[in-house]
């Protein structure tokens, strides 16, 4: 039986592989990356592309798209934290300026004092709405 | 027959709210499997960036600490500027949930205020928001209407408005305050600490690896570090979504019981005001033939 490496292959969403593998393909961003068991420790950002993983005992691959995401390698696991969006700095970048804006936007009419007696008073009716309620169906049950 | 027509109308009306309330408590249960699932779903990748974020923070030979990493025995003082993610539901009708967070949210806040630190909110879903803008907090970012799905892609932008003030030293510490899934009956509302990432939330290494980094060690701790924070923040949300449904689920089981009770009630008074006209009509012609014989 031929040297095989766990591989686990996880995104922020989902678990997507996880198994032994004699051989992983990856697009790491200084170029592919092919991993044997027994590498060394090794951590590298990866670009969006496919991980091809030679399963063990079986002569079929297996193919993940990744968007891209964060490579740990260790002696005996390799472990791919995939992104599940395409991720760039810029993209980012753009994506809290949006963000931000929104938020100036809505905030824009909005008076800045802090109206915390107001806000605890109506937070106060809707406990006392909540706790009426639980005593009416309380009384009800009995 | 007095009222036995109004009373007929109200029944009918109890019994349309009772078929809209079980519908949605048998939505919510649905959905709730599915948020649960997708709860557990998320755990592999936060459990293994935390692995490795605990395996980067005490490796020996990482030349670069991260900001994001609080140090043994450096507690930062008094924290004067400090962020808040608020994750609330987008809509209501799910019981106390958003209340029983807003108001630990808002016991905070008025804590913080008090010990002088300057606050800046980023709300998840849209309730939060309503009452953060109400009360007139510095909402900073903003996601509402995030469905059924929470998607990462969606929380990036408002998270790193967060995450980027706190690296340009803008914040002090970040909070984050969601609903926690403990089961269907039971979830319970918590602040916790997101930034500096303190020692107990990554545990302890199971190993020393001498890491080779690609391209260097700075760029990839980086965005590992902010990776692990939307993660944070991902399981978060995924755990409030779960919550949520469970809640609403209780919350219109609760309603559709309370349907019946007051349609048994109506039934009841109904009946009565049937058989007492009936009674009278009745009355009435016994009393009529008797004086026409009489």
């Amino acid at each position: 039986m031929a040297m095989a490496i766990h591989v686990d292959v996880v995104s922020a969403e989902e678990s997507i592989f996880s198994g032994l593998a004699e051989f992983v393909v990856l697009p790491g961003e200084a170029g592919e990356l092919g991993i044997l068991p027994g590498h060394m420790p090794l951590m590298t950002r990866i670009k969006p592309g496919v991980v091809r993983l030679k399963l063990q005992n079986q002569d079929r691959e297996e193919l993940i798209f990744v968007a891209g995401g964060i490579l740990e390698v260790q002696p005996n696991l390799v472990t791919v934290l995939a992104d599940t969006a395409i991720r760039g700095r810029d993209l980012d970048e753009a994506k809290a300026l949006d963000a931000k804006r929104r938020a100036e936007e809505a905030m824009s009419d909005k008076s800045a004092q802090l109206d915390y007696a107001k806000a605890q008073a109506e937070l106060v009716e809707a406990i006392a709405q909540l706790a009426a309620i639980e005593r009416l169906r309380k009384r009800q049950q009995h | 027959m007095p009222g036995g027509k109004e009373i007929r109308t109200k029944i009918k009306s109890v019994q349309n709210t009772r078929k809209i309330t079980k519908a949605m408590e048998m939505v919510a249960a649905s959905k709730m499997r599915k948020a649960q699932e997708r709860m557990r779903a998320a755990r592999p990748y936060s459990e293994k960036i935390r692995r490795l974020a605990a395996n980067l923070s005490h490796a020996n030979n990482a030349d670069y600490r991260h900001p994001f990493i609080q140090r043994h025995g450096e507690e930062r003082g008094t924290a004067r500027r400090l962020g808040l993610v608020l994750v609330t539901t987008d809509k209501g009708l799910c019981g106390g949930l958003n209340t029983n967070i807003l108001r630990l949210a808002l016991s905070s806040l008025r804590d913080w205020e008090k010990a002088g630190a300057d606050i800046r909110v980023s709300c998840i879903g849209n309730k939060g928001l309503g009452f953060m803008q109400r009360l007139g907090a510095r909402v900073v970012s903003h996601v509402v209407q995030l469905g059924d799905t929470p998607h990462l892609e969606r929380l990036i932008g408002p998270i790193k408005v967060m995450i980027d003030a706190f690296e340009k030293g803008e914040l002090d510490a970040v909070h984050i305050g969601y609903t926690r899934f403990i089961n269907t009956m039971r979830q319970e509302p918590v602040i916790e600490q997101l930034l500096p990432l303190t020692g107990e939330r990554l545990g302890t290494p199971e190993g020393h690896w001498d890491y080779l980094f690609e391209p260097d060690a700075r760029v990839v701790i980086e965005e590992l570090l902010v990776r692990y924070v939307e993660a944070l923040i991902y399981q978060s949300v995924a755990e409030n979504m779960a919550s949520e449904q469970s809640a609403r689920m209780v919350a219109m089981k609760a309603a559709t019981d309370n349907a019946g009770n007051v349609i048994k009630e109506l039934q009841l008074i109904y009946n009565k005001a049937r058989q007492a006209s009936i009674t009278k009509e009745i009355s009435e012609i016994v009393g009529g033939a008797a004086a026409i014989s009489g």
